[in-house]
């Protein structure tokens, strides 16, 4: 044993001592023979048998040389190094092909690893310095019939923090934005208010002053105390030493400042980077609604949870759902049908990584297309050299080299390229990983944050990666070395023929493979594309030109509900009488914006709903001419005016689905609904449209008048024909007129909004056609070499068939036709391909057939001019040919 | 015609030239070619080059040691010598051989 181990060291050492060890064997030898001749001199041979004599009884020296080299290093290795060394200067020998085919490999693998990035960044391992992720789940609410994730109480999230015992934290973080005003400049922030134990659950600690001490999140406004982001403190405050125990205004409350985070901390919302954290006991202070820390019903927070090691899922969740049903029994007013659910982080209902999830997962597939194709590519382009390298393979072999042994060169070639491919992929990831941002529309007041990450489990499978790209690349020329005949290689190439079979085969092959991936991807952009058109074209119920939205943040200025209320009646008035508005009104919330609509039990008189239906419905509350200034049909009855007000009856606005569901053919005008135990009289039946998503189906909601159901936090609409920006002017200057503490958010068209909430949709678009664009000029150029390649091999034939009397347009028709066949053929398959893939795309789509006809079709006259282009070069090359030199050649 | 000669077996090659070391103390490659060769009487067919790997093996292993020196008439050769490892292999490895040869010994008188 120790005698096997001291063997390897001293055949290891001796790798790096080659130079020298070579000089002693030969000095030995020389001298071992010298000996032995001087030996056989003085058994009187002549000197010239002597020597044969002495080398006869040694044998073979170099033989000898040879098996002395295998006992003295280690052979694998060291062939391997020769190969790498031999692999680096045929690199260097060639350096256009080297860089062309090193340029497809990054691509291929910087598609990948980039991809990766992001999954990892946005959905693995989304918050950067936080410890454990792996064990974070994110905690909601369910309800029945409701398919998204709802937010969850904190009396309940008390309730579960003190039953269950399979977790190391519980913890709350719900995203809000405020005014900041600093010096002269009053801006919008977003912030987040969190449980108590917060930085202590993610394990970050501030790196000035503390983070929240047990308890600051309990008790009404108890604890004005604020921790601020790296950022904030070095932006705004000027990396301000001395910023703790200073106060800040936020939301008209002077907050002590407590702590700054560390640099490279962004909270905890996949997308957006938090500047500041309040304990849960200020939430009356930032949120609208009210004070809501002892209101079951209210579900307003975002929760997270750390398992204990070695807790799995299924066990978490029995432990809440037992929870969920002791507080639905106990509490059947507010938590009947409701549930309580765990979701992994890539699977988070409240923040972006759930809208990127079936994006990423596309990308997924196609940067394996694009890897694919880039390796056709070089495997293409090493298949061309390996025939102008058939002469150094055949004369290597007739000297003795293995198959076995040439196979192994060629994939040590193969994995220089994909090693160089992937340095520069890891680069081409590096470069990428904040470009996911810039696919989104800016909006004010949020700075995104969506990182790629790039960390040892990305490199390891960018690594695999290439390894696998190795596989493919290294291979393809290894298939053709399987052919390689000793006596016909030796003699001199014959001429090839164009289309001739054989060896191009295998070229043709990969080429097929090539277009018929990229015509895959073709089918899956254009798809995306038309689905995203529809989305942004079809109409969501309301205008979207013409009608602007903004929002005044008065809970976050200090402002109580008569102030506020009649703040807005006074701003109504002046932009009503501002030139160019046609019609303004407020409404709490913005459809399809980030945010819930309240929601209720509802009961209709003479409606029985089935014994398990427990109908909750969401509503909005939206002031007088919000009908006519959205745009939303009434069908029949009237909308909200001034005169619905407090101390006016009840009212109600339904819409269509809900008339149709609970009414049946009946008019509801003048009927009763109850909402939160009041009830109400419809005098309205309003058009449907699109509420939370575009995607969504029709789906019952209704309105009610804001007077009669006052909120601070209203958004403001205005139908003008104006742009935003003279309106944001005008507005301003309205606003701080009437107080010039208050900020206004951004003036954006409600087209803006729809935007917005289907970024993902333009993001899923944008990158799927960005990589179907490369893939496509991948495959061109792919098509291009092979065809050029035939034209170059086969000038005697083609002069052969000039001379035979075929002219220009025949030979043209010859070579585009052999390009053309190829395209059709990959055409053919990718469609099939196409066909069976199109559906995973799913709930991208809108409105669009997986199988849509138009998407095939221009995918197949894009695919089929491309392949035009990528053959008529060599067409035009093959007419040019001089019959008389190419048949004398 | 003379009586076919054996080819060497590894591991005896090893073993013979351990014995040739320790009793013949330091030597170069080409003497215990010779001293093989004269000792066995020229039966064992030896292709004195098989005997470099040989060497080079168990010095791999710790069981001879080499150094540069000048031979009998002023050459420059390279001499082995048996270290302490070395001769305790060689008595492991005789004993083995021995006990070996015994055993097939027996087997051919018995059939």
């Amino acid at each position: 044993m120790r005698a096997t181990l001291r063997s390897i060291v001293q055949r290891l050492a001796a790798l790096f001592r080659r130079r020298r060890l070579e000089d002693d064997l030969d000095d030995e030898l020389r001298s071992h023979l010298e000996m032995s001749i001087e030996l056989n001199l003085r058994k009187c041979l002549s000197p010239a048998d002597a020597r044969r004599e002495a080398l006869k009884s040694f044998g073979g020296v170099e033989q000898t040389k040879e098996i002395y080299r295998d006992q003295r290093g280690l052979p694998m290795i060291e062939t391997t190094l020769q190969d790498l060394r031999f692999g680096l200067r045929m690199l260097r020998r060639s350096p256009g092909f080297s860089a062309l085919a090193i340029l497809c490999l990054t691509l291929g693998i910087g598609a990948n690893a980039a991809v990766f990035s992001w999954i990892e960044g946005i959905l693995f391992r989304p918050y950067p310095a936080v410890t454990h992720q792996e064990r974070l789940l994110a905690l909601g609410g369910t309800a029945r019939g409701e398919a998204r994730g709802t937010p969850i109480s904190w009396p309940d999230f008390l309730d579960l923090q003190r039953s269950c015992t399979l977790f190391d934290a519980f913890f709350v973080t719900k995203i809000m934005g405020t005014t900041l005003s600093i010096g002269d400049r009053a801006e919008v922030t977003t912030g987040s208010i969190v449980s108590a134990n917060y930085f202590d659950a993610i394990g970050v600690n501030p790196i000035l002053g503390r983070g929240f001490e047990p308890g600051e999140d309990t008790g009404r406004n108890a604890h004005p105390v604020t921790v601020i982001s790296y950022q904030l403190w070095k932006g705004r405050f000027k990396g301000d030493p001395q910023i703790i125990g200073k106060t800040q205004r936020l939301s008209g409350t002077l907050h002590t400042i407590v702590g700054v985070m560390p640099e490279g901390f962004y909270g905890t919302f996949v997308g957006w980077a938090m500047q500041f954290w309040v304990p849960a006991s200020m939430e009356e202070t930032f949120e609208a609604g009210g004070y809501k820390l002892e209101d079951r019903g209210a579900r307003w927070i975002e929760a997270y949870v750390r398992l204990k090691p070695g807790v799995n899922l299924r066990q978490a969740q029995e432990e809440i759902s037992a929870v969920a049903a002791r507080l639905e029994s106990a509490y059947p007013d507010t938590n009947r049908g409701r549930g309580i659910r765990l979701w992994p982080l890539w699977q988070t209902p409240f923040n972006n990584a759930g809208t990127l999830l079936p994006t990423l997962e596309i990308m997924l597939v196609v940067v394996v297309f694009v890897l694919l194709i880039a390796c056709a590519n070089v495997g293409n382009l090493l298949l061309v050299r390996s025939f102008a390298r058939r002469h150094e393979m055949t004369v290597r072999m007739a000297i003795g080299a293995g198959r076995g042994r040439l196979v192994k060169q060629l994939v040590t070639e193969g994995l220089v390229l994909s090693a160089f491919g992937a340095v520069g992929g890891l680069l081409v990831a590096h470069w990428c990983r904040h470009a996911l941002v810039l696919l989104f529309p800016a909006r004010g007041g949020v700075t995104m944050h969506l990182p790629g990450e790039i960390d040892g489990r990305v490199v390891a499978l960018s690594a695999g990666v290439c390894l696998l790209a190795t596989l493919v690349v290294g291979v393809i020329p290894a298939i053709q070395m399987r052919k390689l005949d000793l006596a016909g290689a030796l003699k001199a190439d014959s001429a090839g023929v164009v289309g001739g079979a054989g060896r191009a085969w295998v070229r043709s092959g990969l080429v097929l493979v090539q277009v018929s991936l990229s015509f895959v991807l073709l089918v899956g952009a254009g798809l995306l594309l038309q689905s995203l058109q529809q989305i942004r074209t079809s109409s969501p119920g309301f205008s979207t030109h013409e009608v602007l939205e903004t929002f005044v943040p008065l809970v976050s200025a200090g402002y109580d509900a008569p102030r506020a209320q009649s703040f807005q009646d006074e701003l109504l008035e002046r932009v009503k009488a501002l030139p160019g508005v046609e019609s303004a009104a407020f409404g709490r919330m913005t459809p399809l914006s980030y945010g819930s609509f309240s929601s209720t039990p509802i009961a209709v008189d003479g409606y029985q709903p089935p014994p398990e239906e427990q109908p909750i419905v969401q509503y909005n509350e939206v002031g007088p001419d919000y009908f006519a200034t959205m745009g939303i049909p009434l069908v029949s009855g009237r909308e909200f005016t001034r005169a619905d007000d407090e101390k006016a009856a009840l009212v109600a606005v339904v819409n269509e689905t809900m008339a149709a569901q609970y009414w049946r053919s009946r008019s509801p005008i003048g009927e009763r609904v109850q909402v939160k135990g009041r009830w109400m009289q419809v005098v309205g039946v309003a058009k449907d449209s699109k509420y939370e998503s575009v995607r969504e189906t029709p789906k019952v909601f209704f309105y009610v008048p804001l007077r009669q159901n006052f909120s601070r936090g209203a958004d403001l609409f205005i139908r003008t024909p104006l742009n935003a920006e003279t309106m944001a002017t005008a507005l301003a200057r309205e606003v701080h007129t009437l107080d010039p503490g208050l900020a206004l958010y951004e003036v954006i068209t409600l087209q803006e909004q729809v935007d917005r909430s289907t970024s993902p949709q333009m993001v899923a678009v944008t990158l799927v056609g960005v990589l179907g664009g490369l893939a496509l000029l991948l495959a061109t150029i792919g098509l291009y070499g092979v065809m050029s390649y035939a034209v170059s091999q086969s000038t005697r034939e083609l002069g052969l068939r000039m001379a035979l009397g075929a002219n220009a347009s025949n030979l043209l028709r010859l070579v585009i036709s052999r390009g053309l066949a190829l395209t059709a053929g990959g055409v053919l398959l990718g469609g099939v391909v196409a066909l069976a893939l199109t559906r995973l795309l799913g709930n991208l789509l809108y409105k669009v057939s997986p199988y849509d006809p138009l998407a095939f079709v221009s995918a197949f006259v894009v695919m089929t001019g491309a392949s035009l282009a990528a053959c008529f070069m060599p067409a035009w090359r093959a007419i040019r040919t001089d019959p008389a030199r190419a048949l004398r050649e | 015609m003379a009586a076919p000669k054996s080819e060497v077996l590894q591991g005896t090659l090893d073993l013979l030239v351990l014995k040739t070391l320790d009793s013949m103390g330091p030597m170069h490659g080409f003497g215990i070619a010779l001293r093989i060769q004269q000792v066995s009487e020229d039966l064992l067919q030896l292709n004195q080059g098989t005997l470099y790997p040989a060497l080079l093996r168990l010095e791999q292993r710790g069981w001879i040691v080499s150094k540069w020196g000048t031979s009998e008439n002023n050459r420059k050769a390279k001499f082995y010598s048996l270290t302490r490892a070395g001769r305790k292999q060689l008595e492991q490895e005789a004993e083995s051989w021995e006990r070996m040869s015994a055993m097939i010994n027996r087997v051919l008188r018995t059939t």
